[in-house]
């Protein structure tokens, strides 16, 4: 194992239906909820993300979480935005997060600090997230800083992810831009939440008449939605995502809200599963991760499969 | 041009309490196209001073000038005994008039009246929005002509980002400029323009390098 693959591109490479889940730091500096959480989705998701301070909200830091699944026995995707740190702090991050084990990188623009807690706050994107992309991919494959100064030696070798939100406007310039981040040199992308299947279908079409999908592993993103209450909020006041009125009078009308929601959310994954060119599925429980293993039990993904060479992850 | 807004009358007031006597001094250039800070607005806000001083017990005495353009020394020396008169100058120019002001005249104190907004014009009556982020290194040919750098939220040069729809940045009220460019480029027929990678911009050359100085030295008068 001289290339040092994450277990996760192993397993894309091993040619596996991939589920990686998400864990999103608390507002403290306590690592314990990170790593029941990672222990809870041990054996169910092949690794997990650690989101940075999404929604432009102060958490523990994406990569010290991951250091808490790490911990755990789990295998961390750090997310990193643009929004806070210029790329001499990035590169620094990225530097301490591979010393410390890390191996998955997940490159974002971030949400504008409007949306945050601190809507005064300066906000950097010095970079945006297609030049960090590159970055990431010049450290690795050029052994270079951004600046071309050469990395003499131990450069970090992460597996280099990307978002793509098929939900966004323009529609079909959506795919030209995820072209982009793979000519960037984004190797994996987890999409923003479906709820309209059909877009999402339309969109992979587009995806794979330019044939994307063999250039990058793609991964839908899923989202069990609790209630009826909590879809209708999303409908109205989250960017960039299409919540279909009939999801949101599915929920209202059930009588078991939650159990509709695992319902709901099996049947997306089992019908994405169908879709040619998707190598995975990403499902961000968002404060309700204990619901992940009934999801993958119930959506057929069980067991989790084993990456040749590599030590199963505990549990 | 410079864009600016006159500060809450209340604002104003307040900087002005302990004079009695004040210079209002408007500028004719960009902030009487943008109706803050012209001669118009000089009478208006000299008589609001007065009337509310009047109401008090501290009448206000103000003193009004307009001048061609308060960024220039000539245009300033011409107010020169004007000022000796007065307590304080109430600048009515953009930043860069109130500096120039409070240079010329070291003993004065300046106050500003106006909150300068941006670099940009009006787009109909009323409106006016900011256009050029001042970035030091002009990429315009590279996006239609279009800004992504004054006009974008988080100034992405690789756009749009994911919180992109219907036209819309996912910050409020703000139009999505990398939807603007992209239906200008692919009109254009300069779509595979926008497929290259636009590499991280040299923001020395913006306001991040430290204030910026020109210098051209074929204009300049040797003494």
């Amino acid at each position: 194992m001289s290339e040092n693959k994450s277990r996760l591109q192993t397993l894309f490479e091993q040619g596996e239906f991939v589920v990686t889940g998400e864990i999103g730091p608390p507002k403290s500096a306590n690592g314990e909820g990170i790593r029941k959480h990672a222990e809870h989705l041990k054996g169910y998701c092949d690794a997990t993300n650690l989101t940075d301070n999404q929604t432009a909200i102060v958490r523990l830091s994406s990569i010290a979480a991951g250091m808490h699944v790490l911990k755990a026995g789990g295998e961390p995707i750090i997310q990193m935005t643009c929004r806070d740190r210029n790329r001499i702090a990035i590169q620094s991050d990225l530097l301490g997060a591979y010393s410390l084990g890390m191996k998955n990188m997940l490159c974002l623009t971030g949400d504008h600090q409007s949306f945050g807690n601190h809507p005064t706050a300066a906000n950097v994107f010095d970079v945006d997230s297609i030049q960090l992309i590159r970055m990431v991919k010049r450290m690795k494959d050029e052994k270079v800083f951004a600046c071309g100064e050469a990395i003499k030696k131990d450069e970090p070798r992460f597996f280099i992810g990307a978002v793509a939100n098929p939900f966004a406007d323009p529609f079909e310039v959506r795919v030209y831009r995820m072209e982009k981040k793979i000519n960037a040199g984004a190797q994996f992308f987890q999409t923003q939440i479906i709820f309209d299947l059909e877009r999402f279908e339309r969109w992979m079409e587009l995806v794979r008449e330019r044939g994307l999908h063999e250039r990058a592993y793609i991964m839908a993103g899923v989202m069990p939605v609790k209630s009826a209450k909590v879809a209708a909020y999303m409908q109205k006041n989250v960017s960039g995502m299409i919540v279909p009125d009939e999801m949101v009078t599915r929920l209202k009308n059930a009588e078991d809200q939650q159990a509709e929601a695992v319902e709901i959310c099996v049947e997306q994954i089992k019908h994405i599963r169908k879709i040619k060119g998707v190598s995975g599925v990403h499902i961000m429980a968002v404060g309700w991760e204990e619901i992940v293993p009934s999801i993958a039990e119930k959506a057929g993904l069980l067991p989790r499969p084993q990456a040749a060479g590599i030590a199963r992850v505990a549990g | 041009m410079i864009i600016a807004e006159q500060k809450p009358f209340e604002e104003i007031a307040k900087m002005t309490a302990n004079f009695d006597k004040v210079l209002l001094l408007g500028c004719n250039e960009c902030v009487t196209v943008c109706l803050a800070g012209g001669e118009k607005e000089v009478g208006v806000l000299a008589a609001s001073l007065r009337m509310l001083r009047k109401q008090g017990d501290r009448p206000l005495i103000t003193l009004e000038e307009t001048v061609t353009r308060q960024c220039e020394w000539e245009y300033l020396d011409q107010i020169e005994k004007l000022a000796e008169e007065a307590e304080c100058i109430i600048s009515m120019a953009c930043g860069v008039g109130v500096q120039f002001v409070a240079e010329r005249f070291p003993d004065k104190w300046v106050i500003p009246a106006l909150n300068t907004k941006s670099a940009g014009g009006s787009v109909k009556h009323g409106i006016w929005e900011e256009r050029c982020g001042l970035c030091g290194e002009c990429i315009l040919y590279k996006t239609g002509g279009v800004c992504p750098v004054a006009r974008c939220s988080k100034r992405i040069l690789n756009g749009p980002c994911g919180g992109s729809q219907n036209g819309k940045c996912e910050v409020k009220d703000v139009d999505c400029i990398w939807d603007q460019i992209y239906k200008r480029m692919a009109a254009l027929g300069r779509m595979d323009w926008l497929m290259e990678i636009e590499p991280e911009k040299d923001w020395s050359k913006a306001r991040d390098g430290g204030p910026r100085k020109l210098i051209r030295e074929d204009v300049m008068i040797s003494e």
